[in-house]
């Protein structure tokens, strides 16, 4: 008993739950006589569609600023670096990686400034990177409408603007996707896509063995002691404020290219929220979070959003109940985090 | 009225002495009124909108929104932040009229069923919210915002997969056509539309007709009340000698409103046409009362206790964790009838939609009207939902005359919304900060 509960408490409950419930949800499918390899391989595709946005969030709760639920400011990087590159017409992988070329400077600069935001904010970061996030969201939205975007492919021909949604089927539509990928009859893995997101984990699990990383680890759990070794936390802080914004900005490009749209204006608004549930599902808490729980809780979370979207559309043919999960899950997940009191910026005064 | 142009008259009266003191006070205290009065008046300039147009919409939305916004202040007085969590008392009101409009209850009586069955239900909900929110002192805001969305996620549930199927309900008018789920909106026409508002209605100046006098007669009462008292100490004399200046001063403005109003009402001025919904805006000043009693009783001083120190307050014997569920309770339960409020004003229900923004809004309104996360009071909840509603309803209109594009007036708005709760939400956790590091 004792080490059952030991085992329990080694993975985490949420964990433990969201596996059982997606395992489940895989058997009922098999009843169903959905194709599983097929769940499997969108499955695959989602979780590298958002891996990198999932992966945004480490940087930010390693370092003490919590989870950034102002994510939308760095996706909102990254479309801007996308209209850029589809502005000036390019495709294929041109185009993919100018995109990125042109968000990283801005997502950097952005970044460093919302860095320096929260590092006035402490113990309220949450509250604060959210209705950063929203608002910046809005501003975008008059920006969309004004910026002076001519290419016939994104802007609106009648009016002015940009479109709600912006194809990149023709410049770059799943080139990460269909790069090396693997076909076994249903089982399609999109090796390229894959190998995209496990490159960037490695390259922040090396980060975060740096010098560097190490002091901004200790930073982020243990800040007076930090300042005490002589560590600026602050700075800390604000390196991991700009990783998160950066990657965040990579993060909606991948997504875009897998997805085959870009989605404007409002789109983002929400997006910080599934990111920061999904490495909560990996097992993260505060500021303890690892590779690992990027890769597990983006696997375990949109797997249980792909799987349970036909699975309940065959028992119950009306509306949107797999959207009405992801909304109960998500934020279910986040106030467990909550109540464990370990949401990360927590208030220094309370310890 | 009075509320709002009390901090006014107060800074007025020190101008003589010393004017550029008085005035810098003035708008160090009034920043962020000042600041979107001006943007309010720009945006009033840009639309175009007629004067007459802008007060009917301003008074309709005030007599929708006011209840709602004052719900937020007991939680804050406690120290509790801004209370997001009122989206699931406004689910409690929803909930009620849901089954009030599938008895087909009608009139005042259904508008009272639903208080009646909202209540209890608010209650649990916020016994519920208060109990989380102690589980996660100091981050209640994102906890209760969070919240908000979870439990929109299980009332969606609720009532798109299980009404109609494991919560018998047969009715085609409300049920969708495949006999599971409520209908996206839901016409209160027949039901308990406008109730409240119907009640009684006066024509605009008829209404402020009857509050100048009121508001003449008990300043009266006031200065009254001083000359016939006897037995002042001499520091009182003063004080009460320069609040009488004020009262005065109140008494004659009412009384040329008054005059002004009747001047009105005999001419054939448009603002004839504005109805005013007389007892919805009584229950609004009623809970006004009520938020002023409660703060005189234990209960209103151990929120205070509890808001200024928690540690001290349980020191000092207060139930602190007990005392924070009472405030939610109570902001939930005004919320559920805000909510009701609201909707019967505007005559239809968006099942899955209507309690959604309900707190960004009515937070961002206080805050407008200069509340901050610490301290929120009636006036600042009335100039922000004046302030915060115009700039509602003009900003589609400037914002097609400016850029040639209803959106982005829109798209403005929802800014302001979100930028002025990030700002203050900011600004607030930075001088903590300072505070805690200057010590």
């Amino acid at each position: 008993m004792v080490n059952l509960k030991k085992a329990i408490n080694n993975i985490g409950l949420p964990r433990l739950i969201i596996s059982f419930f997606l395992i489940s949800l895989l058997i009922v499918a098999a009843f169903l006589k959905l194709s599983v390899p097929k769940l499997i391989s969108d499955t695959l595709v989602r979780t590298g569609m958002n891996g990198i946005l999932v992966l945004s969030m480490l940087p930010g709760m390693v370092s003490g600023i919590g989870m950034n639920f102002g994510l939308p400011l760095g996706i909102i990087c990254g479309l801007l670096g996308g209209m850029i590159s589809m502005e000036m017409g390019l495709v294929g992988i041109k185009g993919f990686s100018v995109a990125m070329l042109i968000s990283l400077p801005i997502s950097i600069a952005t970044g460093y400034i919302y860095g320096l935001l929260l590092n006035r904010v402490k113990g309220q970061e949450m509250m604060v990177a959210t209705y950063t996030g929203f608002s910046v969201v809005y501003l975008f939205s008059i920006a969309w409408i004004i910026l002076p975007f001519r290419n016939p492919e994104i802007a609106w021909t009648m009016g002015k603007g940009l479109r709600t949604t912006i194809s990149v089927e023709k410049a770059y539509g799943r080139i990460l996707d269909n790069f090396l990928a693997i076909k076994i009859g249903d089982l399609m893995i999109p090796t390229g896509l894959l190998l995209f997101f496990l490159l960037s984990c490695y390259l922040m699990w090396l980060f975060l063995r740096s010098k560097t990383g190490i002091e901004m680890k200790v930073a982020g759990s243990n800040p007076k002691f930090a300042a005490t070794c002589g560590i600026n936390v602050d700075r800390y802080r604000i390196l991991g404020t700009i990783l998160s914004n950066a990657l965040g900005a990579i993060g909606i490009i991948v997504y875009s290219q897998s997805f085959g749209f870009y989605q404007l204006y409002q789109a983002p608004m929400m997006m910080g929220f599934v990111a920061v549930s999904a490495i909560l599902i990996g097992g993260a808490s505060g500021n303890k979070a690892n590779i690992s729980h990027v890769i597990i809780g983006t696997f375990l979370f949109q797997g249980v959003l792909t799987v349970s979207m036909p699975v309940v559309n065959g028992i119950v043919t009306e509306g949107n109940l797999s959207e009405v999960i992801r909304i109960i899950i998500s934020n279910g997940i986040i106030l467990y985090a909550l109540t464990k009191g370990n949401g990360g910026g927590k208030n220094e005064s309370q310890e | 009225m009075n509320l709002k142009n009390s901090g006014g008259t107060g800074a007025k009266d020190k101008l003589p002495e010393n004017v550029t003191k008085g005035i810098k006070e003035f708008v160090n205290k009034n920043m962020v009124i000042i600041l979107f009065s001006i943007i309010c008046i720009i945006s009033i300039k840009l639309s175009r909108l007629s004067g007459i147009f802008v007060t009917r919409e301003l008074i309709a939305r005030l007599a929708r929104n006011l209840f709602l916004v004052i719900s937020l202040i007991i939680p804050v007085i406690a120290g509790m932040g801004l209370n997001f969590g009122i989206v699931v008392g406004a689910m409690a009101g929803e909930i009620a009229i849901i089954f009030v409009t599938y008895w087909k209850i009608k009139g005042i009586a259904g508008f009272l069923l639903c208080v009646l069955l909202s209540t209890p239900l608010a209650i649990i909900f916020g016994i519920g919210t208060g109990k989380l929110l102690n589980k996660t002192k100091g981050q209640e805001m994102i906890t209760s915002m969070i919240l908000g969305f979870f439990a929109n996620g299980l009332y969606q549930f609720v009532f798109l997969f299980l009404a109609g199927g494991i919560i018998p309900m047969h009715d085609p008018v409300l049920i969708l056509n495949t006999g599971v789920g409520i209908k996206n909106t839901i016409d209160l026409k027949n039901g308990i539309a406008s109730t409240l508002d119907n009640l009684l209605k006066l024509k605009l100046p008829a209404f402020l007709i009857i509050i100048a006098i009121i508001g003449a007669l008990y300043y009266l009462h006031k200065i009254s009340s001083f000359y016939f008292t006897k037995n002042y100490r001499r520091q009182d004399i003063e004080e009460k000698k320069s609040k009488n200046k004020k009262y005065a001063v109140t008494c004659a403005l009412s009384a040329a409103l008054c005059i002004w109003s009747l001047v009105i009402m005999n001419t054939k001025s448009k603002l004839n046409t504005i109805v005013v919904p007389v007892v919805t805006f009584l229950v609004i000043a009623a809970l006004c009362v009520f938020n002023q009693l409660i703060m005189k009783t234990k209960i209103g001083q151990d929120f205070r206790a509890v808001g200024q120190d928690m540690d001290a307050a349980q020191i000092s014997g207060i139930n602190v964790d007990r005392t924070r569920v009472i405030a939610i309770v109570i902001s939930t339960v005004l919320a559920a009838w805000g909510q009701l409020i609201f909707l019967q004003n505007l005559g239809t229900l968006n099942t899955y939609t209507s309690h959604e923004q309900v707190g960004t809004f009515a937070v961002a309104a206080i805050l407008i009207g200069g509340a901050s996360v610490s301290k929120a009071t009636i006036g600042q909840a009335f100039a922000g939902t004046i302030l915060f509603h115009i700039l509602f309803t003009v900003s589609p209109q400037a914002g097609k005359n400016l850029f040639g594009d209803a959106q982005i007036g829109e798209f403005f708005r929802a800014f302001i919304a979100y930028g002025v709760i990030g700002i203050s939400l900011g600004l607030h956790a930075w001088k903590k900060k300072n505070n805690t590091d200057s010590e």
